[in-house]
């Protein structure tokens, strides 16, 4: 019998778990995790920081209270290690699993380890934080029934996170044992934790017309979502309209501007900083910035550095961060006044990219906002004899995400969005507060876990993208000239959970062996019906996704016989999206094919 | 460690006739009683013993995260006699910030009163001497009347990791050897 509702928030840098009891009335608590700490030591904790550490033969196992064999660590001691050994440390792993050009199921990970350690791929990697918070979870709740495996468990992915990355996400928990799984995008999380913060009190905030505009800022990822309140017989339904692109940016970047800042100081002054020092330097410089931003009083923190050898004294570096400094850096460099028509640079990649994760070249968050609303102006429908805004006008602000806990950053925000509102003629916004931001995806995705139990109201909007499959012209034949390619619309934007589209145009596909197809996404076009044909993609709010294959089993056909199929879309209860070719001549009942997402790389 | 309570006079009248029994009657149990008829007050068998732990175990482990949060052992094994204070200043801010960070995630503590220092206070009869300490012209009966000098720590609670994997608490940091 399922016994709890659990919401894990599995991020970039951190994953955190938080349960509730089905019946009764508790509300999501989140839950502290044991990892390991320190070498030989073992604590619980609210935050499992996403890192995984492969332990040298030499070190001997790594053993947790469930697992005396381990060889492998993952939460707050790796981390540690990262420093220490950082070839055996994978760090941001959900970066790599939402990587567009990488196979994410090939074991690439860590880059660059050395070769005692088995690489494993990204899914994995998610798979083995998965498995250590659902090992923590037995282990505090005993198992059998109380398993993890037999809860309604939610899992937030970033709203921003493609189809293939949400069958993955599936993949990875799966594989970690959870068998009754649901996807949750996160600012829709952050909702969630907003309304169980606020208790009844919220309806008294949020009214039907609100566009409430979720500003989550984590770690290693920015993520925009507009969730639209709507009156709908009576009632008020919360509706997600738009959400933004995935962009590579969060606090991480900010305390390695800083920590570089304050090297130049003290290299200015002579002094070196090895690479151990520089870990801590970031550390430091985050605890300062910290401090900084919560104290308007505060002129100055200090930084002082540890020297690395047992002598504290006399190596130990100092130098000091300034108000100034840090209003330079952070809010003006990362949120920077700029007009509503700005947009993000992109810088153009040298020739020899290094294999990486394809971090944002624009540190603004600002210029990033300003284009998703442009780009989303669309997504609230206005009557038509109304002027069509330039952009799209949210009414409230929800911050989530550890570094907007900071009022001059939110402040700029918040005055940046109004100026931009103002100039295209709309009032200004309010700012949802009350939530804890750290632990509020978690909180918010056990409270969803709840809410499909029917507990409270939940928030609708289907699928975020409408995606297209690339079909080729019938043209002659010229040597050296692609056939054109048009994108056609398998899947609809907004599928509901439970619904099917299929395309009314057949495809041809070869009899044992693998097929593939051009596969995009566009998180702007709104109005395609299944099977609406793109001829000039280009620029037109499409964008080109991994392809998709589909390998139709010889048996009962000959091979390398052209079979014409239909492809159908399912929008899952679970949160994903699958494609299913169906053959027009079936040899048997409900015949049809799984179409993989291809997680292979574009090239 | 709790100490058990004093039997009742009638409960020891009881168990010395049935003991004197069992003397005379059972060589075993009187060889038991032998080894215990000097002996100071038993302490009660811990429930499990841990696999290398002693009763300074957590005291080690305390050493241990001061030493990785914020080098305490560093600063105080170092002799800083020779040192300029803006040098002890700089240190004693790593060892202050990163002790500081580590108390707060493991400890809970708070004053013992919660009225500020220099404050007037009386003691009624019956306080708790543990709590708090009598200085200056200490005489008489309660009540007294003073004045709060300090206003004493408690811990409320105090968590600390717990050992796996037959680690010895003795390393409080291990030596480091860097390769390549």
């Amino acid at each position: 019998m399922t016994r709890f509702a659990v919401g894990i928030d599995l991020g970039t840098t951190h994953c955190a778990l938080a349960v509730a009891p089905l019946e009764g009335e508790g509300a999501p608590e989140v839950m502290d995790v044991p990892q390991l700490v320190a070498e030989g030591q073992v604590e619980a904790r609210p935050l499992l920081p996403s890192f995984l550490y492969f332990a040298h033969e030499s070190e001997g196992v790594k053993a947790l209270p469930w697992d005396a064999e381990r060889r492998f660590v993952v939460g707050e001691h790796a981390r540690a290690r990262g420093v220490d050994a950082p070839a055996r440390v994978i760090a941001s792993a959900k970066s790599w699993l939402s990587h567009p050009t990488v196979d994410r199921r090939a074991g690439i990970l860590p880059l660059g380890a050395p070769e005692d350690v088995e690489k494993i791929s990204p899914v994995e990697t998610s798979w083995r934080y998965l498995e250590h918070l659902s090992e923590a979870f037995d282990e505090r709740y005993g198992g059998g029934e109380a398993a993890l495996a037999k809860q309604e468990v939610v899992v937030t992915v970033p709203a921003s996170f493609d189809a293939s990355a949400r069958e993955l996400t599936v993949e990875a928990a799966l594989a970690a044992g959870i068998e009754k799984l649901t996807l949750l995008e996160e600012p829709q999380a952050a909702l969630y934790a907003w309304v169980l913060a606020m208790g009844d009190a919220w309806r008294k905030e949020v009214h039907p017309g609100d566009v409430v505009l979720v500003i989550d800022v984590g770690g290693g990822t920015t993520d925009f979502s507009a969730i639209h309140a709507v009156d709908k017989d009576g009632s008020l339904e919360l509706v997600r309209v738009a959400v933004g692109d995935h962009i590579l940016l969060g606090g991480d970047n900010m305390d390695l501007a800083l920590a570089h800042l304050v090297r130049q100081k003290l290299e200015g002054e002579g002094k070196a900083v090895d690479r151990w020092q520089q870990a801590s330097l970031v550390h430091t410089c985050r605890t300062a910035k910290e401090r900084l931003l919560s104290d308007a009083k505060l002129e100055a923190m200090p930084v002082v550095l540890a020297s690395r050898g047992s002598a504290l004294l006399g190596g130990t570096l100092r130098s000091e961060l300034t108000r100034e400094e840090v209003t330079r850096i952070l809010v003006d460099g990362f949120f920077p006044v700029v007009p509503a028509d700005a947009r993000p640079t992109s810088r153009a990649r040298g020739g020899l990219t290094q294999l990486g994760l394809p971090y944002a070249s624009d540190p603004a968050i600002t210029r990033h906002l300003a284009s998703f609303l442009a780009r989303q102006a669309g997504a609230i429908r206005v009557a038509a004899q109304q002027r069509a805004p330039k952009l799209l006008h949210p009414t409230a602000v929800l911050f989530n995400g550890g570094v907007m806990k900071a009022d001059p950053l939110r402040g700029r925000l918040v005055e940046t969005l109004d100026a931009w509102l103002r100039g295209d003629g709309a009032p200004p916004v309010r700012v949802l507060g009350g939530a804890d931001l750290d632990l509020a995806v978690a909180r918010g995705a056990c409270a969803y876990a709840l809410v499909r139990r029917g507990k409270g109201l939940r928030i609708r909007g289907g699928t975020a993208r409408a995606y297209y499959v690339g079909i080729e012209s019938a043209v002659p034949a010229v040597p050296g000239v692609e056939p054109p390619v048009s994108a056609m619309c398998v899947a609809p934007f907004g599928m509901e959970e439970g619904t099917e589209a299929s395309l009314p145009q057949e495809l041809g596909v070869v009899v044992g062996e693998p097929v593939r197809f051009r596969f995009f996404g566009s998180s702007v076009r709104r109005d395609d019906g299944a099977g609406t044909l793109l001829e000039d993609w280009k620029g037109d709010g499409l964008e080109e996704l991994p392809p998709i294959e589909v390998t139709l089993p010889a048996e009962g056909r000959r091979e390398g016989d052209v079979v014409p199929v239909r492809l159908r879309s399912h929008a899952t209860e679970v949160g994903t999206l699958q494609l299913e070719a169906e053959p027009l001549h079936p040899l048997k009942a409900d015949e049809r094919w799984r179409v993989e997402l291809s997680v292979r790389g574009g090239e | 460690m709790t100490t058990d309570p004093d039997l009742s006079f009638l409960t020891r009248l009881w168990f010395a006739w049935l003991c004197s029994f069992r003397v005379l009657f059972d060589g075993r149990f009187a060889a038991r009683v032998w080894t215990v008829r000097d002996a100071p007050a038993l302490p009660p068998a811990p429930a499990r013993a841990p696999s290398r732990g002693t009763d300074t175990t957590a005291a080690l482990q305390l050493l241990s995260l001061l030493q990785r949060e914020g080098r305490l052992v560093d600063f105080l094994q170092q002799d800083i006699a020779s040192f300029a204070d803006t040098d002890v200043g700089v240190a004693a801010r790593v060892v202050h910030e990163g002790c500081r960070k580590a108390m707060r995630a493991h400890a809970e503590i708070e004053p013992v009163r919660a009225e500020a220092e220099g404050a007037k206070v009386s003691l009624e009869a019956g306080f708790d001497p543990d709590t708090v300490k009598l200085v200056g012209d200490v005489k008489g009966e309660p009540p007294y009347a003073g004045v709060l000098r300090h206003r004493g720590w408690r811990a409320k609670k105090l968590t600390l990791p717990s050992l796996v994997g037959g680690h010895d608490a003795h390393i409080l940091t291990p030596a480091e050897v860097e390769l390549g």
